[in-house]
């Protein structure tokens, strides 16, 4: 099962004591506030887990799989992650199945 | 922004809660998504994006050192796809 927004505020809820509806609300804000600061073009570093780095794409040429045609994918701005390094160690002792 | 800048911009916006709150609620957020992902699980969160695991495939290597071969084992790495919400916004602010 997939973790969602609702099992990260069952989290605050249970293990930090906020009440159901401030518990949401703190979620919500988490993730506004990483996007409004990866919008503003900050990169942003959470020690231990990871950074959001912002790169600029050039422009270059592209295809459209399905017909063939060549059109050019423009310039643009994107969001990458890089792990950290206690986040790669925690992910790499996982021994389930493949993914 | 770093972890210290995110948890004084919430602490700024939820002035109702301590600042040990929403420091231990920040960690608790971060603890909660790398256990997931320790665990295999995804993380879906929509208009941000979703973090799953790519397995990349046992392969030899070389100890740096002394040149000499050494088998890798194959290992799981964490991934990180944006969402839509998220691509646009970054992209549209850049304005390229």
């Amino acid at each position: 099962m997939a973790l969602t927004k609702a099992d990260l505020a069952d989290c605050l809820f249970e293990e930090v004591g906020l009440n159901k509806r401030e518990a949401k609300e703190f979620v919500d804000a988490w993730f506004e506030s990483i996007r409004d600061a990866l919008e503003a073009g900050e990169n942003v570093k959470l020690s231990g887990f990871g950074n959001f780095q912002l790169r600029d794409k050039n422009e270059r040429p592209g295809r459209n799989p399905k017909t063939g045609e060549e059109i050019p994918i423009s310039a643009r701005r994107v969001v990458t992650f890089k792990p950290g390094q206690k986040l790669r160690a925690r992910v790499e002792a996982y021994a389930g199945p493949r993914k | 922004m770093t972890k210290s800048e995110l948890i004084e911009s919430l602490s700024e916006q939820h002035k109702h809660l301590s600042q040990a709150d929403v420091e231990m609620a920040v960690r608790a957020i971060l603890d909660r998504m790398s256990l997931a992902l320790s665990e295999g699980d995804r993380i879906e969160i929509r208009g941000f994006g979703s973090f799953s695991l790519h397995f990349r495939p046992p392969r030899m290597g070389r100890n740096p050192k002394t040149g000499e071969p050494v088998a890798l084992p194959g290992k799981h790495v964490p991934h990180f796809k944006p969402g839509k919400a998220l691509r646009e916004r970054v992209n549209a602010a850049a304005n390229l």
